[in-house]
């Protein structure tokens, strides 16, 4: 009678026939490493999957049960579960759509000015010359600045009565952080001038990877430094700039730093800078709106736009990016 | 079409001359390898005439024109890169339209130019692909056409086949010869590979840190070096050097049995001495003492009665040829070239090594300063 016993990976194998023996060692020791090998990647990856699931992946998922429960105004008091409800109140109320609006302003402000900027700084501290290591010190350094720096003393510059736009001479009144119209600009101007350090690495990253030859080569054919600039170094520099644009609009949707330290909460002004990540900051403030669920959605709503934006442009901007070497 | 001169360029690279008081100049139509070593300037000579380098001394002339401050695009050369430098997001027919372009050639005129071109190096099926999708061949026939097509007044290259294979660079490196020929546009080549010089070159001017060490036709090169540097540079394998002492033959009777009758002129060294032909001897004398005897190492070959003891080192079997590389008693090394029919010799073996009697076949220099004596 013959006998079939199931080998590694469920294939079927003749039992050895009497009077032959072989060892099953290696095999058995195969499956033993692999398993022991496995073990360990999983060991390896469980420190960086705790600290994911405590901090991203738990509150990511909690945060879509919180959109249906309502908190009530009250502190301390459970909330109850009101279904898609609270959804469609937050969505339609003016204080979102209002601040959805500023959101789209900020990002429009910050984006290509800081960009553009950070570009115009790589290609002045992209030459080889004496001391362009001071400069790109100074350029770079802003990253390294915190929020809470910046905005003290971006808040001394604007003001009214010892800062630098009096001793210039320019006396708006009200004051930039007080007035309707200058709040918004003058808390992007901060944003960007913080992202500026991010940017400029980022472009003078790329501009040391697009080969001298190349320029030189287009130099010799004809082309004068602007031709060069448009036809060579932006088209080269096309996946830098798509990355930038992308890790940019994430931290614009994301920057609200210099808004709460500035404008603040209380403020007059608060409603024409009331960016949506703010916003979900305050409303969920036990001591402002104590109002979790309206949050929780608008947070969805955020991750949303920030996703969406992100594939538009990996879609679209991809498609004109020359990665190609 | 223009020829291009160097009149005492110097350039300098903080304290280094990278190119040191160079005087060279390309005639009308010519081919033109500057070939040395890396690290000799033979790249950055290139890069002056191109404009890509600004002259720390001298004039760079192209034509009539002393172009020491005109722009690279103004003095109307066409470069090829080691590298190629295609644009790597445009395609092969915006490629070489692109110099067309910068000139505001108008766009019939660019078509068939670009179309001519692509012609001319058999790219006509490719002009839609973008460099990333095409073989190292066909992106050196690229930068190529991109070159030729606006008929510059020179061609500057710059070690154009260094990337590719062996098999293709020698095809590729005719396709170069045939094109410049049919074209007879001036071209600087540069090159650190010596049969690429040797096979391309109208004349070669031969580098070394940074100076030009000789110009010449290959075939005068070869047979004339003009200094110990030029000697060993050219051939494979190079010349063998051998340091020496000229001495005139005595009637002493302390030299080994065989050697020539007396007055001869010989180059002595420790173990052995060399006689020279009566017309080599007439330019030398009187010259050294010290000097460096070249032998070719087709010049010289294994025979029990040769003026050269020597142990084999290495015997390397090519084929067609065998080369026996051999140690003097001082330690000096000797490759001696031979037919793969030749009897070979074992390693370690005692050996004796003659000289062709032919007065070519002897080179002598200045020991102190490695130039040659003689005719040159």
């Amino acid at each position: 009678m013959t006998t079939v016993t199931a080998g590694i990976g469920g294939v079927a194998e003749p039992a050895e026939p009497a009077g032959v023996t072989v060892s099953p060692a290696p095999r058995h020791g195969l499956r033993t490493r692999k398993r022991k090998e496995a073990l360990l990647a999983y060991g390896l990856l469980l420190p960086a999957l705790v600290l994911f699931g405590a901090f991203s992946f738990y509150p990511f998922f909690r945060n879509f049960k919180l959109m249906l429960y309502e908190t009530p105004p009250v502190p301390g008091l459970p909330a109850h579960y009101v279904g898609l409800h609270q959804i469609g109140q937050t969505l339609t109320s003016t204080q979102f759509t209002q601040s959805l609006v500023t959101t789209l302003i900020f990002v429009v402000l910050v984006i290509p000015i800081s960009l553009i900027l950070g570009l115009a700084l790589a290609v002045a501290a992209h030459r080889k010359l004496k001391g362009m290591a001071i400069y790109r010190m100074i350029f770079s350094s802003t990253v390294v600045s915190s929020v809470a720096v910046a905005s003290v003393v971006f808040g001394t510059l604007l003001n009214p009565v010892v800062g630098l736009l009096p001793w210039l001479g320019i006396n708006p009144n009200p004051p930039a952080l007080e007035s309707t119209t200058w709040a918004l600009p003058a808390v992007a101007v901060i944003t960007i001038w913080q992202f500026l350090g991010l940017a400029f690495i980022i472009m003078l990253a790329g501009l040391q990877s697009v080969p001298d030859e190349l320029l030189e080569a287009a130099r010799i054919d004809g082309a004068n430094a602007w031709t060069r600039f448009w036809r060579m170094t932006v088209p080269l520099l096309s996946p830098t700039i798509f990355f930038a644009v992308i890790v940019s609009t994430i931290y614009a949707m994301q920057a609200f730093g210099a808004i709460d330290i500035l404008i603040g909460p209380m403020n007059a002004v608060r409603l024409h800078t009331n960016v949506l990540i703010y916003n979900i900051v305050n409303t969920n403030s036990p001591a402002l709106g104590n109002n979790t669920g309206q949050a929780a959605v608008m947070a969805t709503v955020l991750f949303l736009i920030t996703l969406g934006m992100t594939l538009l442009q990996m879609r679209f901007l991809e498609r004109r990016v020359s990665y190609a070497r | 079409m223009a020829q291009v001169s160097f009149e005492g360029v110097t350039k300098c690279f903080g304290e280094t001359a990278a190119v040191d008081d160079l005087t060279l100049s390309v005639t009308d139509g010519e081919l033109l390898v500057i070939l040395g070593p890396s690290g000799c300037g033979k790249t950055t000579a290139l890069r002056l005439v191109a404009g890509l380098e600004e002259l720390t001394e001298g004039t760079v002339s192209i034509g009539e024109q002393v172009v020491n401050d005109v722009d690279p695009k103004d003095r109307d050369v066409a470069m090829v890169f080691q590298s190629y430098a295609l644009y790597p997001h445009l395609t092969v027919a915006k490629n070489i339209e692109f110099p067309l372009r910068q000139r505001g050639v108008d766009k019939e005129e660019r078509a068939t130019k670009v179309k001519r071109a692509a012609d001319t190096l058999g790219l006509g099926a490719l002009l839609g692909r973008k460099p990333a999708q095409l073989s190292g061949g066909q992106r050196q026939r690229v930068a190529l056409a991109r070159a030729i097509v606006r008929e510059p007044l020179v061609f500057l290259m710059d070690e154009p086949l260094s990337n590719l294979d062996a098999a293709l660079r020698v095809q590729t490196r005719a396709d170069i010869v045939e094109l410049q020929a049919r074209l007879s546009t001036t071209t600087l080549y540069v090159t650190h590979d010596q049969v690429e010089a040797m096979t391309m070159g109208h004349r070669i001017a031969v580098m070394s840190e940074g100076k030009l060490k000789q110009v010449a036709s290959p075939q005068s090169l070869y047979n004339r070096p003009a200094n110990t540097f030029v000697a060993a540079f050219l051939g494979s394998p190079g010349m063998n050097l051998i340091n020496g002492m000229l001495v005139e033959s005595g009637p002493s009777g302390t030299e080994p049995e065989g050697a020539p009758g007396p007055g001869t002129l010989c180059v002595a060294f420790p173990g052995a001495s060399v006689p020279l032909p009566a017309e080599v001897a007439d330019f030398v004398r009187g010259a050294g003492p010290d000097v460096v005897l070249g032998l070719r190492p087709e010049a010289v070959h294994l025979s029990s009665d040769g003026s050269i003891g020597a142990s084999v080192v290495i015997v390397e079997l090519l084929g067609a040829e065998t080369h026996v590389i051999c140690t003097t008693e001082t330690g000096t090394r000797l490759i001696v070239r031979q037919g793969a029919a030749a009897p070979r010799p074992a390693i370690g073996e005692s050996v004796r090594i003659g000289v062709a009697p032919d007065p070519q076949a002897y080179h002598l220099f200045d020991a102190a300063t490695g130039e040659r004596l003689g005719p040159s």
